[in-house]
C-alpha cells in the first residue's frame, strides 16, 4: 500500500451482517442430521463455516485484506503452522491402532 | 543527569503522539506497518498457543465422539449462540473505534470503546451464568464430578475430559477478554485526554486487532463446544 487505507464503517456494517447471517447458519445446520449424507458431515460444514466468519475477520476488521504483502505472509504463517502441527499430530495418533 | 533523560524520553513520546517519523524509519508507512507487523507476529504465537488446545480437542474428540457430543449437548446452546452474536458486535464497534480515530471523530473514540467495553463485560457475565450452571450440574472436573445419575466409570471419565478442555478453551479465552478489557480501558483514558489523532492511532490499531483475534478463537469455541451432533 502506497498510502495508509482507511475501512469505511459501510464494510464494517455489511461484515457484520454476513457475520450474523454465517452464525444463524451453523445453528441451523447444527440442528440438521447431515452425517447421513458421510460420517462426519456435520463437523466439516461447522469448520467451513467458521473458517469462512474467521477469514471476514482477518480480511476486513484486521484489515489483513489491506495490508502489505509482507505482512500478510505473516498471516498465512499462522494457518500453515497450525496445520502442520494438527496434521502431523492427527496422522500419527489415527495410524497407531497396529494391534 | 536524571533531568536529561526524563527530557529526553518526554521529547521521544511527543513526537511518538504527534505522529512523526522515528529515525530508524524511511517512511510513515513503513513505521505503521512495522507496528501492525510485529502485533501480528505476537498473533501467531498466539495461534499456536490455542492451537495446542484445539489439537488435545481435536485427538479426544475423535477418541470419544459420542460422549463428546453428549457432553456438548448438556450445555445451553441459547447462551453460546447469544455470547457470539455478542462478541461479533464487540468485533463492530472495536473496528469502528479504529475508523474513528483513523477518521479524526475525536468524539466519536471514547463512544466506541465503551461500546466494545459494555459488550465483553456481557460476554464474560453470559460465561459466569454458564460456569454457574456446570458447577450446579457437577460438570465441573473434581471429586464432585458426576455427568448424570447412575452414569458409569468410563462415562464420567471421558466427560470429564471433555469438561476439561471446555473449562480450559474458554477459561482461557476469557482470561484473554479481561486482558483486553483492561487494554480498552487504558486506550478509553487516552482518548479522553485526545490521543489519538489521524496521524497517530497505533494503539487503538493494535488492541482492535488483538480484540478481533479473541473473537475469532470464539468463532471456532462455539461451534466446537456447543454445536457437537445436536441434531
Amino acid at each position: 500500500m502506497s498510502e495508509h487505507h482507511i475501512v469505511s464503517p459501510k464494510i464494517y456494517f455489511a461484515i457484520f451482517a454476513a457475520l450474523m447471517v454465517c452464525t444463524g447458519l451453523t445453528v441451523w445446520a447444527a440442528e440438521v442430521d447431515l452425517n447421513h449424507i458421510f460420517s462426519g458431515m456435520n463437523v466439516v460444514v461447522a469448520l467451513a463455516i467458521a473458517t469462512f466468519k474467521a477469514a471476514l475477520v482477518v480480511l476486513f476488521f484486521m484489515h489483513g485484506k489491506y495490508s502489505s504483502k509482507r505482512t500478510q505472509m505473516v498471516i498465512i504463517c499462522s494457518v500453515f503452522w497450525l496445520a502442520v502441527m494438527l496434521f502431523m499430530t492427527m496422522s500419527d495418533y489415527l495410524t497407531r491402532a497396529w494391534s | 543527569m536524571v533531568w536529561q533523560v526524563t527530557e529526553q524520553v518526554e521529547e521521544e513520546r511527543r513526537v511518538h503522539r504527534t505522529g512523526e517519523l522515528f529515525g530508524q524509519f524511511e517512511t510513515m508507512d513503513q513505521q505503521r506497518e512495522s507496528a501492525s507487523l510485529g502485533m501480528w507476529v505476537f498473533l501467531v504465537t498466539e495461534v499456536l498457543f490455542f492451537g495446542g488446545m484445539f489439537m488435545t480437542y481435536t485427538l479426544n474428540r475423535s477418541t470419544y465422539p459420542g460422549i463428546f457430543a453428549e457432553a456438548s449437548r448438556s450445555i445451553r446452546l441459547s447462551l453460546g449462540a447469544i455470547n457470539t452474536v455478542v462478541l461479533i458486535g464487540s468485533s463492530l464497534t472495536m473496528a469502528m473505534a479504529v475508523w474513528a480515530s483513523q477518521a479524526g471523530k475525536k468524539k466519536l473514540i471514547p463512544l466506541f470503546l465503551i461500546g466494545t467495553l459494555a459488550l465483553g463485560t456481557v460476554f464474560l457475565g453470559i460465561k459466569a451464568v454458564e460456569y454457574h450452571d456446570k458447577y450446579v450440574e457437577h460438570h465441573i472436573p473434581g471429586p464432585s464430578f458426576s455427568f448424570e445419575p447412575g452414569a458409569d466409570v468410563a462415562t464420567n471419565a471421558h466427560a470429564q475430559l471433555f469438561f476439561s478442555l471446555y473449562f480450559a478453551m474458554t477459561g482461557l479465552h476469557a482470561l484473554h477478554m479481561i486482558i483486553g478489557a483492561g487494554l480498552l480501558l487504558w486506550l478509553l483514558r487516552e482518548s479522553l485526554r485526545g490521543r489519538f489523532t489521524p496521524q497517530y492511532n497505533t494503539p487503538v490499531e493494535l488492541v482492535g486487532l488483538y480484540w478481533h483475534f479473541v473473537d475469532i478463537v470464539w468463532i471456532f469455541l462455539f461451534p466446537l463446544l456447543y454445536l457437537i451432533d445436536r441434531h
